[in-house]
């Protein structure tokens, strides 16, 4: 079977893991797969599909331990009860994790790992295996790298998705890939509600600035049904640099507290509140709840939020030395210091760059934590995206919830993974991986089972041609205009499209500048400006490839952005307080929204249908 | 302006087809100016301060400067990475040095062979639970 593969850039160094990671948040190990489901749904404001979450608890384990396998360093329990290195552990002879080997446990889910290679290791096994498929199918090509996919095109017979098209971003060359069926797994949007930093620090995103909503902008304009696009993520992590806060609380166990020492989430009078609006999902102090209450003591003045690092290491320190003596307990210490930079250095350098640069020792000083900007994705803590097929094996399962090929979405022939599929966050980079390879594996079975179809795609390859290049066109024609091609009234550039979407998206839906609060009227202003924005883009320009990539990756953003506003008028509730709120529906309101909120894009009539859809509890 | 290049150290990567700055960039962010042959990151708001060109630069010609509207001047971070790990040095604007080394993989880089010692896919089980290298969990 013949298959190809397209990545943005360099695929050693591309995509969510390009930078590393420090932790593998989904590992299932020794606890229940109907365990992982209730975590995910306490977690997601009790709206999942859990096929979905339990298919994927029951596979995820092998691709982590096929990690370890190809060279990803992993941690162990030492004999003391300590944590060892992925040398260490080498050193010591301990087990891998598929022979019976002891992780770190950070949390119940995820495990410790020296992940700064990461993605070289795992994409070094995947260009192995494309490899192995071109010598045995004679294929010269299978690889394409640096390729921007534009668009979905549908086939003539007006149901199965035919083609992908982009175009390359190195020479003048355009691209259309066609297939019985494709996966698409691209990540989630970023930079699309106007950042807490506008200036340089614009690009220290949390999630990868290079993550622009082109899974989302591929099947909504092949007509795929979305399901809960209402759903962000709003991380609160160290403020500015974005380092990630899970080790620390989880691993280090350190409290964050307002400036005055005081736990907010224990604070009587902002729980009571939150439980009053948000029923039983307060208690449960979920990511989104935990935000809320955190809210609430910056509104009232008793910011900065703080980790405290210093007790969190003082106290490890103590323990260190009681249990090894002195001696071996100040080298404990010495290598929890290393492990807390590393934290950071294998996944958000610029946060250790922040700390260096502001003299904070964590042992010493106290560290800034913050709400950053929204987020859209599906694989992380939250789940924006598509509506997919299920396995349909799994007991309880309904009609609704399967249409025979698992990981499909509502269009035949296309198939999603990771961040792009809807309602069942919480995979996370393993979970992600061991998705695309279920997708894969149900993708080559539509393949098998649709032996005579042969795609023919919609558009002609000089129709293609004409759509990508247009902003070549425009800009080339207008250019000498004016005196700089920057200012000039017959078209918009890349910059411009992404700072209108930004404000739009800020000011109206709910980003930092109203304290993520949105309401009817207030989404209905900002749609009728993003309208305007949209039939902008039909004005895009650009002068070289480099820019032709920011006009496309801008109009993903706001058809992203776009999905996302509509959702958020249809729910007539605050499903996810902490992430958004609706100040005119301002608590969960469960007799009316229990449910899936799906919508599907009508790109060639510029139409959107919106529906509730059933949620069913599979597991107790 | 994030990553940076020091025009002294900066060759161009001797006039080859890409310079590795540019081969490594998630965000097509490194250009080649042909006059000068020096590199340089064309869009510093767009660098999420990866890493990635400072790390793979051969001549060592790329650092990173914090973020302008937020990052002190002063510190500096540098990484030597080498086939099995990475090795920090950590500068911090009072002049506190700080090293750290960690691992960053147990194989021989190119050494990954993803169908070493796995069993050959069973198409009769292609429309069931699992993967061809593992069964999927039961409980």
């Amino acid at each position: 079977m013949e298959k190809e593969t397209c990545t943005f850039s360099y695929c050693h160094r591309s995509g969510a893991v390009a930078m590393g990671l420090s932790a593998i948040n989904t590992y299932v190990g020794e606890n229940k797969v109907e365990d992982y489901v209730r975590y995910v749904r306490n977690d997601l404001m009790g709206i999942i599909r859990e096929d979905l979450v339990y298919d994927l608890g029951r596979h995820v384990d092998d691709s982590v331990e096929l990690f370890e396998e190809w060279g990803l360093p992993i941690w162990k329990k030492g004999d003391d009860g300590f944590s060892l290195d992925g040398f260490q552990a080498a050193e010591a002879g301990k087990k891998s994790l598929k022979d019976g080997g002891t992780p770190v446990r950070s949390g119940k889910w995820q495990i410790m790992i020296n992940g700064e290679s990461y993605k070289v290791v795992v994409a070094e096994a995947a260009k192995k295996a494309l490899q192995t498929n071109r010598e045995k199918t004679g294929m010269a090509q299978n690889h394409f790298e640096r390729v921007f996919i534009v668009k979905a095109v549908k086939d003539t017979n007006g149901k199965n998705v035919a083609a992908a098209i982009g175009f390359s971003t190195r020479e003048n060359k355009i691209y259309s890939f066609k297939a019985k069926a494709m996966i698409c797994a691209t990540a989630g949007a970023v930079n699309c509600f106007r950042p807490r930093s506008v200036g340089e620090g614009m690009g220290r995103t949390w999630y990868p600035v290079f993550s622009c909503g082109s899974g989302y902008a591929f099947g909504m304009q092949a007509g795929a049904e979305l399901s809960l696009m209402e759903n962000r993520f709003v991380p609160a992590r160290f403020k500015d640099g974005y380092g990630p806060v899970g080790a620390w609380f989880l691993f280090f166990k350190a409290k964050a507290t307002d400036s005055y020492g005081n736990d907010y989430c224990a604070d009587k009078e902002y729980f009571d509140d939150a439980v009053a609006r948000y029923g039983d999902y307060a208690k449960g102090l979920g990511t989104a709840i935990r935000n809320h209450l955190m809210m609430r003591a910056m509104k009232d003045g008793r910011g900065p939020i703080l980790m405290q690092t210093p007790s969190a290491m003082a106290a490890l320190g103590a323990a260190f030395k009681e249990k090894l003596g002195d001696k071996e307990g100040a080298k404990k210490m010495k290598h929890l210091e290393a492990e807390a930079w590393e934290d950071f250095l294998d996944m958000a350098i610029g946060q250790a760059s922040l700390w260096a640069s502001k003299n904070i020792e964590p042992d010493k000083s106290v560290s800034e934590i913050m709400p950053t900007e929204p987020y859209l994705l599906g694989s992380h803590a939250g789940c924006a995206g598509f509506w997919v097929s299920g396995p349909g094996d799994i007991a309880g399962t309904p009609d609704h919830y399967s249409w025979g090929y698992n990981r499909m979405s509502t269009v035949p022939g296309l198939f999603m993974a990771g961040d792009v599929v809807g309602a069942s966050g919480h995979k996370f980079s393993s979970g992600s991986h061991a998705e695309g390879r279920m997708a894969a594996k149900a993708a080559i079975s539509f393949i098998l089972d649709n032996a005579s179809y042969t795609p023919s795609p919609k558009m002609s390859l000089d129709e293609i041609a004409a759509e990508l290049y247009l902003p070549f066109e425009i800009y080339e024609k207008h250019k000498t205009y004016t005196t700089e091609p920057g200012v000039n009234p017959n078209y918009i550039g890349p910059k411009a499209l992404q700072a209108r979407l930004m404000k739009i998206a800020d000011e109206y839906f709910g980003g930092v500048a109203t304290w993520y609060m949105t309401s009817k009227t207030m989404l209905e202003e900002g749609l009728r400006l993003l309208e305007m924005l949209k039939e902008d883009a039909g004005k895009m320009a650009a002068s070289n490839l480099h820019e032709l990539l920011r006009c496309f990756e801008n109009y993903h953003r706001i058809l992203s952005v776009e999905a996302h506003a509509r959702h958020i008028l249809f729910r007539e509730e605050s499903r996810y307080p902490g992430y958004y709120y609706r100040g005119d529906y301002n608590k969960i309101d469960d007799a009316n929204w229990k449910c899936f909120t799906n919508s599907r894009y009508d790109a060639e009539n510029n139409t959107w249908e919106l529906k509730k859809v059933p949620y069913v509890k599979m597991v107790s | 302006m994030p990553s940076f290049v020091i025009t002294e150290k900066c060759d161009g990567c001797k006039a080859q087809d890409k310079t590795a700055c540019q081969y490594i960039c998630p965000h097509d962010l490194m250009a080649l100016d042909r006059e000068k042959m020096k590199a340089y990151n064309q869009e510093p708001e767009q660098c999420w301060e990866c890493f990635n060109c400072v790390k793979i630069c051969p001549q060592q010609a790329i650092e990173v400067r914090g973020y302008s509207d937020f990052v002190p001047l002063g510190s500096s971070t540098i990484p030597m990475r080498g086939t099995d790990s990475i090795m920090w040095t950590i500068k911090f604007r009072n002049g506190v040095l700080k090293r750290f080394k960690f691992p960053i993989r147990t194989t021989v880089e190119g050494s990954v062979d993803p169908y070493a010692g796995k069993p050959a896919p069973d198409w009769s089980t292609l429309k069931q639970p699992g993967l061809f290298t593992a069964p999927a969990r039961k409980e």
